[in-house]
């Protein structure tokens, strides 16, 4: 893999992040109930999109891990819980922000509202555990039980406005079914937004997986370095009794 | 343009939030490249030392000699 692809995926990212903020702010034209508040929708579905993905990824990741025992396994684990906090924090607050002005409150304790917050609190529990107990050897198959058992409130969440009375817009498909974008702009902005989101998320992945990973190494040439100080003050030692 | 600083608050958040981990990611991988460089120079240090110190095996010729 390496700084190559790195480096050529986040430049695909930008491209595609520049097209989606060009659509959002000039292509897609404004929603005639909400308001221009609308278009925060067409990065707060992709935040949310991606979030969920990468902590089905986690859910894999931890199982394989917990199945195989390698260390690769745990790594990509750790790193999709943190890429998936980072934009399930993203998703709380830029709905916050839309709930505002289009309900008059920052917050209320909606289904789909609750169940999210309830990921991501199970999610911070996650990455405590990871940086609390690193050093304890069996933090990688607690974590993966953790992120496990987590990633079970995924389809809790998605199919909560079906289940539940809520007041949180089903629009991706709607109660009726169907879809809810009347335009085909708005329905080509979200997925030009989802891909760009897409391709941000396995960019930011792939930065955190290597840092992980050159930890690792850096652990075993630790551990390489010690054995070979070890063998140098034995021979020292040697020579020393020798003489 | 009624609620535009919603939007605008919104879409900065989102945008600082991933400059703000992009930029901690590389830093954080910097660090730990050049952690790691040092300690490959470290321990290849101490392996020529190791091989320098290792007694030669006897050749052919200087047990011939012998």
């Amino acid at each position: 893999m390496g700084t190559k692809a790195a480096y050529w995926l986040g430049v695909i990212t930008l491209a595609m992040m520049t097209a989606a903020i060009f659509m959002v702010f000039v292509y897609v034209p404004t929603e005639a109930q909400q308001g221009i508040v609308q278009r925060i929708f067409y990065f707060h579905v992709p935040c949310a999109w991606v979030a969920f993905a990468a902590f089905a990824l986690v859910a894999i990741s931890g199982g394989f891990y917990l199945w195989l025992g390698q260390q690769v396994w745990d790594d990509l684990a750790y790193a999709s819980a943190e890429v998936g906090m980072l934009f399930c924090t993203l998703v709380l607050i830029t709905g916050s922000i839309w709930a505002k002005p289009i309900w008059g409150a920052w917050w209320t304790w909606d289904s789909r509202l609750t169940t999210t917050l309830v990921l991501w609190l199970l999610y911070a529990g996650y990455l405590t555990l990871r940086v609390m107990a690193n050093e304890v050897p069996q933090v990688g198959r607690l974590a993966a039980v953790v992120g496990i058992v987590a990633a079970a409130d995924v389809p809790v969440i998605i199919v909560s406005v079906r289940l539940w009375r809520t007041i949180h817009p089903a629009v991706i498909v709607t109660r009726q079914g169907g879809h809810g974008l009347e335009d085909p702009r708005m329905i080509a902005t979200l997925l030009v937004s989802m891909s760009a989101f897409t391709a941000l998320c396995v960019w930011l992945l792939m930065l955190r997986f290597s840092t992980l990973r050159t930890t690792a190494r850096i652990a075993d040439l630790g551990r390489q370095l010690a054995l070979a100080e070890a063998e140098m003050a034995d021979r020292s030692g040697q020579v020393r009794g020798s003489s | 343009m009624e609620n535009l600083s919603y939007l605008f608050v919104a879409y900065s958040i989102i945008f600082a939030a991933i400059v703000l981990y992009v930029m901690f990611l590389w830093r954080r991988q910097a660090r730990l490249d050049s952690r790691l460089r040092g300690l490959e120079i470290q321990l290849n240090e101490i392996r020529d030392e190791l091989a320098a110190d290792q007694p030669k095996p006897m050749t052919t010729a200087s047990r011939s000699v012998s």
